[in-house]
């Protein structure tokens, strides 16, 4: 796993991690805490790129040894990307959850949602109650 | 409140990750269960199932006592030193629990049974046991590990002076031998060849370390799912409970209805047969990018079943179930997932057709 800052993540109380890039882009995937609960993932079902989706929507499914998970919309958007190699490789979210394992790129269409989101220090507080 | 095994503290020194079951604090995997199911199928892995109960039955009646207790026929043990996979029945033929019972002596046998029903079996056991005036002990100071994989048996006699070696590598299937203080028996619920250790606990984290030295890696319950799901093996509480009857759950061939004998739930399972009609337990399979899990709908035409154990199979690379559904002779289904149907196609258990030895 490379070494990411999670730092500069910010988070959802639904597991997902965001990554804020250069114009109003936004990288998705879920938490190291996530993937550590379904084990490993056995199936990833991708968005479709173009669709656009609202804050809160399901759009892709982890599927794990244990359990299938929704993955929600953590800001709304357009899907300009998403990671083709966990079609075939969907072990990449266990092994590298915040870089190799990411899953969509969103384009913003309201950039304050991202005010919704938490940093890691209030993400670690949440796993903890 | 939850239980440990002695092997606990050597879960932990490996990093697994525990879960609860049936109120004993187990290994589900120790970093990834894909890769444990893996490397039992292609070297040898080790498991504790130390949460299983070992259960001594003694007395002169025995052998009487467990024809009429168990479903299968322990006269089919002819000789001392070898074993034989039967349900336990209440009157309704309803299964109580599925075990393994050897026969050590023609008046001592020992049982082992689920972790689930240890409780609900003893008291049973010994209830049943009163007018055969048999003695029934449960073992608390006991271990067991699961030696499992095509090099697991080697591996293990690797660790034994020379004779025990020999007379453990000469195990053919169901049977077991006893050695000093290891009672080695050559079962398992893997679909590989291996062997299961009944020791005393004391001894049990020697024995663990010596092994991975040797390099038998330990298994959790994740992969023993998998393992045993491809194998065909039912799994007590999922596949069948008092609620389902040997001849409803594929394991019909474990029951023995010769006249020579009466058992507790015979009467029930001649009038099932009578009747016809009889449930199936089957395998479902597909190429879908889904799992079949555990209580999904299964739709046949005009009768519905359902999904007692599903899973992604390592081996085969698809997903695949087991299902109960009602007589008949279709062989293709649709499985309801998450909202969706599922084309599935019927087939016939195991999964894995793998002579294990």
């Amino acid at each position: 796993m490379k070494n990411v800052d999670i730092t500069q993540l910010r988070f959802t109380r639904t597991h997902e991690w965001v990554s804020v890039e250069e114009g109003a882009i936004v990288v998705v995937g879920i938490t190291q805490h996530a993937q550590e609960l379904l084990g490993d993932i056995v199936f990833v079902e991708l968005p479709e790129v173009g669709r656009e989706i609202s804050q809160a929507q399901e759009l892709a499914v982890v599927e794990s040894v244990k359990a299938a998970a929704d993955i929600y919309a953590p800001v709304s958007g357009t899907i300009i990307a998403v990671n083709d190699r966990l079609t075939m490789q969907p072990e990449s979210i266990n092994a590298d959850p915040y870089d190799a394992g990411w899953i969509f790129k969103l384009q913003l269409s309201n950039p304050k949602e991202l005010d919704d989101l938490v940093d890691a220090e209030q993400y670690e507080n949440w796993l903890e109650d | 409140m939850t239980q440990k095994t002695p092997l606990y503290e050597q879960h932990i020194a490996l990093s697994a990750r525990m879960v609860d079951f049936c109120g004993w604090q187990m290994p589900l995997h120790y970093g990834s269960q894909t890769q444990e199911h893996h490397y039992v199928r292609q070297h040898a892995g080790m498991f504790d199932v130390s949460h299983m109960a070992v259960v001594d039955c003694s007395g002169a009646r025995t052998q009487e006592f467990l024809r009429f207790v168990l479903a299968n026929d322990v006269a089919k043990l002819k000789a001392s030193g070898r074993a034989l996979y039967t349900c336990m029945l209440n009157e309704h033929g309803g299964i109580l629990d599925d075990l393994i019972v050897y026969r050590q002596s023609e008046t001592d046998y020992r049982l082992v049974v689920n972790a689930g029903t240890r409780a609900k079996d003893v008291a049973w056991l010994i209830e049943q046991a009163k007018q055969f005036a048999v003695t029934v002990v449960e073992h608390h100071e006991k271990a067991l590990i699961a030696i499992q994989g095509p090099e697991a048996r080697a591996l293990f006699a690797s660790c034994l002076p020379l004779q025990a070696a020999r007379q453990v590598m000469a195990l053919k299937p169901f049977h077991f031998t006893e050695i000093s203080d290891c009672f080695v028996a050559a079962t398992g619920y893997t679909g590989e060849p291996g062997v299961e250790v009944i020791l005393d606990a004391k001894d049990v984290v020697i024995w663990w370390k010596r092994l991975l030295d040797k390099g038998v890696r330990p298994i959790g319950l994740g992969a023993r799912d998998t393992l045993r799901l491809e194998a065909g093996l039912n799994l007590y509480g999922s596949d069948m409970d008092e609620s389902a009857t040997p001849l409803e759950s594929n394991i019909q061939w474990t029951v023995s209805l010769t006249p020579d004998r009466s058992f507790i739930g015979k009467a029930a399972l001649e009038a099932q047969k009578e009747a016809g009609n009889i449930p199936r337990l089957v395998g479902l399979v597909t190429d879908d990018r889904v799992i079949l899990r555990h209580g999904m709908p299964v739709f046949l035409n005009g009768s519905i079943g359902i999904i007692t154990s599903g899973a992604f199979s390592p081996t085969l690379g698809i997903s695949i179930a087991m299902a109960r559904i009602p007589a008949g002779t279709e062989r293709q289904a649709e499985v309801e997932v998450r909202g969706k149907r599922i084309p599935v196609k019927i087939i016939s258990l195991p999964f894995l057709k793998k002579d294990p030895l």
